[in-house]
């Protein structure tokens, strides 16, 4: 029995020095720091359609246009970028370990992950909302819930903060994606999903779901979408340049109708487009 | 945010219900565990009996359920038996969601089980079975107070592996909507306290040896315990 109990402690010695091992890819070609490397790994989404999606060998996406026209701005061209998927849960860790050199991924800005990471931008300002079966006019905001079923992904608390703070007889059902909630509300057993409304305008946006949902309009928080850096880079102040013109020339806006204007989504006009903080 | 690592590692138990969360994972388990061996030893039964068709069902069974994602199986359970066809076995609507989970996990345990099953029954040696039929018993019978006794002793071994796996495996309910799970907890955290991410998932893998360790310490020592010596 002894030798037995011995063997769990080895095994499981061995399986976190497996699991510190994969921390450690430090020191890639193009991390940033040293003289400009040749290519540029850009960590998007690979899963939203309308912000950042793999369609293919192509990727689309409002998120993936900002991407390409800031790195065209710091000397790259359209062939030296590399898209890399950046799932919300490994955002940080990407940066920290150099596995990407800038994320453009519905990353908020906020002080918990500004500790590890760093933020140029924001470049856009999304408002959590809710999307609705097209001929619903009876839910119009967060505190007209109650008692309906409201769906949101595993790991998400938007739902969980419209229970708290508008309607505590709201039914919580978790998906692990957005593609699985859409399915649930276009076959009727959710009401509605929630998140930030260019997300849920991106779903919206895509030929399957075209007439059969819309997003109600009504945003009620501020998610400030940054650049996220790693820690010590230099590279805030060249992007938050490229951001403010490709504000200025009108490509922004555009990006924003291309990708999701279709369904006549429209962002909240007081906090867009917005201007990026000072780096710091 | 001066604090030391550990001081801040050590917030997140304040701030999440991590026992509360692993607590949800062990009565997924339990539930499935106990209808997965009950559905279990009927299909082994089926695929073990004399009449062709029953055998046919069992196996068809198994290699179906067997070769199915675990995740497709919840979400089936969520996004078709509830979503599309109404199916509610709970009023309460979280609790709906978790006995959804617990008939997903079952349904596909039960293939494995009785796959460990058949393999208790082939430590039987066929002299048994001839010696039953001899004395004038039939199937059921036979099955009933000869081999299936001697099956589930031999079988306790490979069935500890089903129920680990099983205790992992509970963390998929995460796809059918059962958000006070461990993996699920674990994904808040993790999005929410970036800072300790390392340290969240220390938290959750230590969790699971805490609950597997054990369970293979006891099937191991039972199946010695228990082997019919011949």
């Amino acid at each position: 029995m002894r030798r037995r109990v011995g063997f769990a402690v080895v095994a499981a010695a061995a399986t976190l020095a497996l699991a510190a091992c994969s921390g450690g890819g430090g020191d890639e070609p193009g991390s940033t720091g040293g003289g400009k490397p040749e290519k540029i790994r850009i960590g998007i989404k690979f899963d939203q359609p309308g912000l950042g999606f793999q369609d293919g060998s192509k990727y689309t996406g409002f998120d993936v246009d900002v991407a390409r026209y800031v790195a065209k701005s710091l000397g790259y061209e359209e062939g030296d970028i590399e898209f890399i998927a950046a799932p919300s849960a490994q955002r940080e860790t990407m940066l920290q370990n150099k596995q990407v050199d800038m994320i453009f991924a519905t990353y908020s800005i906020t002080d918990k992950r500004k500790e590890t990471v760093s933020f140029a931008g924001p470049y856009f300002v999304a408002g959590q909302d809710l999307l609705v079966a097209a001929d619903d006019s009876a839910i119009t905001g967060p505190d007209t819930l109650e008692g309906k079923n409201l769906c949101s992904v595993t790991g998400s608390t938007s739902a969980q903060r419209i229970k708290d703070e508008y309607a505590s007889g709201v039914n919580l059902v978790e998906q692990p994606g957005y593609a699985e909630c859409v399915t649930a509300l276009v076959a009727g057993s959710v009401d509605a999903v929630t998140t930030d409304d260019i997300i849920l305008a991106g779903l919206a946006a895509i030929p399957a779901n075209a007439g059969k949902v819309k997003v109600v309009g009504n945003p009620f928080s501020e998610e400030r979408y940054g650049v996220g850096l790693p820690k010590d880079s230099d590279q805030c102040e060249p992007i938050n340049e490229a951001i403010t013109k490709m504000i200025d020339d009108g490509s922004w806006q555009k990006a924003l109708d291309d990708n999701v204007g279709s369904t006549g989504y429209k962002p909240n006009a007081d906090l867009n487009p917005p201007k990026p903080d000072a780096c710091g | 945010m001066d604090d030391s690592y550990l001081d801040r590692l050590l917030s997140l138990f304040s701030e999440y219900d991590v026992p509360a969360a692993f607590w949800v994972n062990i009565q997924l388990t339990f539930y499935a565990a106990i209808l997965s061996l009950v559905l279990g030893t009927v299909l082994a039964m089926m695929r073990i009996s004399p009449v062709p068709s029953l055998r046919w069902a069992g196996s068809t069974y198994v290699t179906l359920l067997r070769n199915t994602p675990l995740t497709i199986i919840i979400l089936f359970c969520v996004l078709a038996l509830w979503g599309q066809l109404g199916i509610v076995l709970s009023t309460d609507f979280q609790r709906n969601f978790f006995l959804l989970a617990v008939l997903g996990l079952t349904v596909y345990h039960a293939a494995f089980v009785c796959e460990a099953l058949r393999s208790g029954v082939n430590t039987v040696p066929v002299g048994q079975a001839e010696a039953a039929r001899a004395i004038g018993l039939s199937f059921w019978p036979a099955a009933r107070l000869i081999i299936l006794p001697q099956a589930f002793r031999g079988a306790v071994a490979p069935l500890g592996n089903v129920l680990i796996a099983l205790t992992k495996n509970s963390t998929v309910a995460a796809a059918g909507s059962v958000a006070t799970e461990a993996s699920s907890v674990m994904k808040t955290m993790i999005e929410f306290r970036p800072d300790v991410v390392v340290g969240i998932f220390f938290i959750f893998a230590m969790g699971f040896v805490v609950i597997v360790v054990p369970i293979g310490l006891a099937t191991t020592a039972l199946s010695r315990r228990l082997a019919v010596a011949r």
